[in-house]
């Protein structure tokens, strides 16, 4: 196996979907030639042809619209966002057009082999449009399906498993990894499933749930804990919507405690929707009431982002004080 | 690059604007009122069997608008849409196509998919949105669509499904198929930034799309003075560097020639065409409006006198190939079909509660399984407050 980074993974994924089939097409701003801005296309051009992998005019709502269509005319179509904070001209698109497109039908057009790719997230002095994390308004959409990876291995197989999954997917690539994070990801063809969530590390006396880039930040957090004794499970999301509650509700339901922790803001972000579900599915296991560490309700700041991210230590004492509620 | 247009545009040296005006557009038309054909007209490809197609497709399309306005009104439905007055460009576009082509519609192109052969018990079951209706009974009524016709489920966000034509007839240029997408909208929906969105995209990645604005003078109250102030819609075609023409809408034998001519040209050179068809909605915008509120009656009446159903059988008539006989027997049949088709719709059952559920995603996730298990028990306990679905939960 190699040692690869995220964006690696994610090309490798891509390389592997444009050989095994010819009707699979890459596109979005700063695509084709150059490989992205990030250059997680680099090759597929040359490999490929312009004609499966090209630039696009700068409009978001076209690229989607576009990719909705080609989509429902049974093509794989794999669209790139620049950045996800450039993704809302598209709203529209992927909301009322993605999302509906075989409910409005009765099942007579879908639009299930489109999968949207767009970099998220902060932690890379990227300022308030550079650096969010829309998820939740996406998670509120039903007929979308959304996906974040945290590491090469889970993108690559999670990226397989998106664009080959008969529905419309948003895939959120955490940019903040892209070169950062580093693994073994086997050279051949694997997928990982979707709206399963992972236990990345057991643990008996408190829960710990994060998604993409967080997942470390907890993880962090989780070893500072074990310094003080206690002994955290760590779940992974990687699926937002439909998200994989029985998992969670059983780790929670054994430790009693839960802690989940997101980089958008608090009020009504994807955190808020877990800590209501598992409020109801464990009340009686809860020792303490459920902590929410996620961003601040502010926009994205620069100068001060250490201070407005949900880090390490934020999430350290959020599990101290739901040991000793 | 695209240096051109900085070393080898005409170059002056005293600042002075240009306007879209200044590019001359004009506007096709082939046959007259009276049923004449136009001198030096080119005749579209046109033979006996198409022209009494298209023209039994009006005559049911007029037909159908007026028995459904009148359905509504007795609340036997709950909207409607005609296309009364317009119903030469949705008519004609499908009669310059072929069968393979993708139509994808605004909302007022129900003329295509008659023209299509979608049976009049489809479109009642969809209107009625009984368990029969081919989109479950999930949208409006006049939301159809159908995948062995090749017509798009219509969606009421307007404009959407302009940049989505570009992207389906990409695919379909790219799989080699003898097909093209025409892709229908209002000067209104023209503002919309999809439309911007979709133009562009098509005629950058030379997707053969035939982009069919109808300027029918009106989006809802608003008249198109208000709408836009260039020289109408076909400007921006030209614009978006796009083969673009302008024709008469009331017009079917022009409505037919400039389509088969999209359709020659997007097949051979693999890219779109803007045609711009000026009409006017002598009808209301839906059965919830009330033009009389922002128009008068003496503008509707100066329109009426240019109606693409009278201007055809005109034609029809000199043709020989009709006459006032078979005119009177082919309304009385449809007016006849229409009653006994709406009588039978209305009393097939709703779809089955299940149909809630289905089709979110291609399979039901367990949590909203979870919710409709849950559905289905407070269904039944409080039985008369659902009554469609109580007796039939299983």
């Amino acid at each position: 196996m190699a040692q690869i980074n995220l964006l690696q993974a994610i090309n490798d994924a891509l390389d592997i979907v444009m050989a095994e089939n010819d009707r699979a097409v890459c596109f979005g701003e700063d695509v084709g030639h150059f490989g992205g801005v990030f250059r997680a296309t680099s090759g597929l051009q040359e490999k490929y042809g312009k004609s499966r992998c090209f630039n696009t005019p700068l409009v978001e709502q076209g690229v989607i619209g576009f990719a909705n269509g080609l989509a429902a005319q049974g093509s794989t179509a794999i669209a790139e966002i620049q950045f996800a904070d450039y993704i809302f001209p598209a709203f529209d698109q992927i909301v009322n057009e993605s999302a509906k497109f075989r409910y409005r039908s009765g099942n007579e057009f879908d639009v299930g082999k489109l999968t949207i790719r767009t970099p998220y997230g902060g932690g890379i002095a990227g300022g308030l449009y550079h650096s969010q994390s829309p998820e939740a308004y996406f998670a509120h959409t039903p007929g979308l399906k959304v996906v974040v990876p945290r590491n090469p291995y889970q993108a690559k197989g999670l990226l397989l498993a998106s664009i080959r999954d008969d529905n419309p997917v948003i895939f959120f690539e955490p940019k903040r990894l892209y070169r950062a994070s580093v693994g073994e990801v086997p050279e051949e063809d694997y997928e990982l499933p979707l709206g399963k969530a992972e236990v990345v590390q057991k643990g008996s006396d408190i829960t710990l749930l994060a998604w993409g880039a967080q997942v470390e930040i907890v993880e962090k957090a989780a070893a500072l804990a074990a310094s003080d004794g206690i002994s955290c499970e760590i779940i992974d999301l990687r699926t937002i919507l439909p998200w994989d509650i029985e998992t969670v509700a059983n780790s929670v339901t054994k430790t009693g405690r839960f802690v989940v922790s997101q980089e958008a803001p608090l009020t009504a972000g994807f955190a808020s929707e877990i800590a209501a579900t598992i409020q109801q599915a464990c009340f009686l296991h809860l020792e303490a009431p459920i902590a929410r560490v996620c961003g601040m309700d502010t926009p994205y700041p620069l100068a001060l982002e250490k201070e407005y991210a949900a880090d390490h230590l934020k999430i350290f004492e959020a599990i101290k004080t739901t040991m000793t509620y | 690059m695209n240096t051109d247009v900085y070393s080898e545009s005409k170059v002056v040296h005293q600042p002075a604007f240009i306007d879209g005006h200044s590019v001359e557009i004009p506007i096709l038309k082939i046959l007259k009122q009276d049923g004449s054909i136009y001198e030096n007209a080119a005749m579209p490809n046109i033979d006996q069997a198409l022209a009494t197609k298209t023209y039994k497709t009006l005559a049911f399309h007029r037909v159908l608008d007026e028995r459904m306005v009148a359905a509504q009104r007795q609340g036997r439905i709950s909207f409607y849409m005609t296309a009364l007055g317009e119903e030469a460009a949705s008519v004609g576009g499908a009669a310059g196509l072929k069968d393979q082509d993708m139509i994808m519609a605004q909302y007022r192109e129900q003329g295509a998919l008659m023209f299509r052969g979608f049976s009049l018990e489809n479109f009642m079951n969809q209107m009625f949105s009984n368990e029969k209706d081919l989109g479950k009974g999930r949208q409006m009524p006049i939301h159809y669509g159908s995948r062995e016709l090749n017509y798009m489920t219509i969606s009421s966000p307007l404009g959407t499904q302009i940049p989505q034509a570009a992207g389906y007839a990409y695919g379909q240029k790219l799989q080699g198929l003898d097909a093209v997408t025409i892709c229908y909208f209002g000067e209104g929906a023209a503002s919309e930034g999809d439309f911007h969105a979709g133009l562009n995209m098509a005629a950058v990645h030379q997707a053969p799309v035939i982009f069919f604005c109808r300027n029918n003078g009106y989006a809802i109250s608003t008249p198109s003075e208000e709408q836009y102030v260039g020289n109408g819609i076909a400007s921006r075609g030209v614009g978006y560097g796009m083969k673009t023409i302008r024709i008469d809408g009331n017009d079917i034998l022009a409505v037919i020639a400039a389509v088969q001519l999209a359709r020659a040209y997007g097949i051979k050179e693999g890219k779109p065409v803007l045609i711009e068809a000026m009409s006017y909605r002598l009808g209301a915008h839906s059965t919830s409006d009330d033009p009389s509120g922002y128009r008068t009656r003496e503008e509707e009446a100066k329109w009426q006198e240019h109606d693409p159903i009278l201007r055809m059988k005109n034609w029809m008539l000199a043709q020989g190939w009709w006459d006032e006989a078979q005119e009177t027997a082919l309304f009385e049949k449809l007016r006849d079909e229409v009653l006994a088709a709406v009588k039978v719709a209305e009393k097939i059952d709703k779809p089955p509660v299940e149909d809630l559920i289905t089709d979110v995603y291609d399979q039901v996730p367990p949590l909203l399984q979870s919710q409709f298990d849950e559905l289905k028990e407070h269904i039944k306990k409080y039985p008369k407050a659902y009554p469609f679905s109580a007796g039939r939960i299983k």
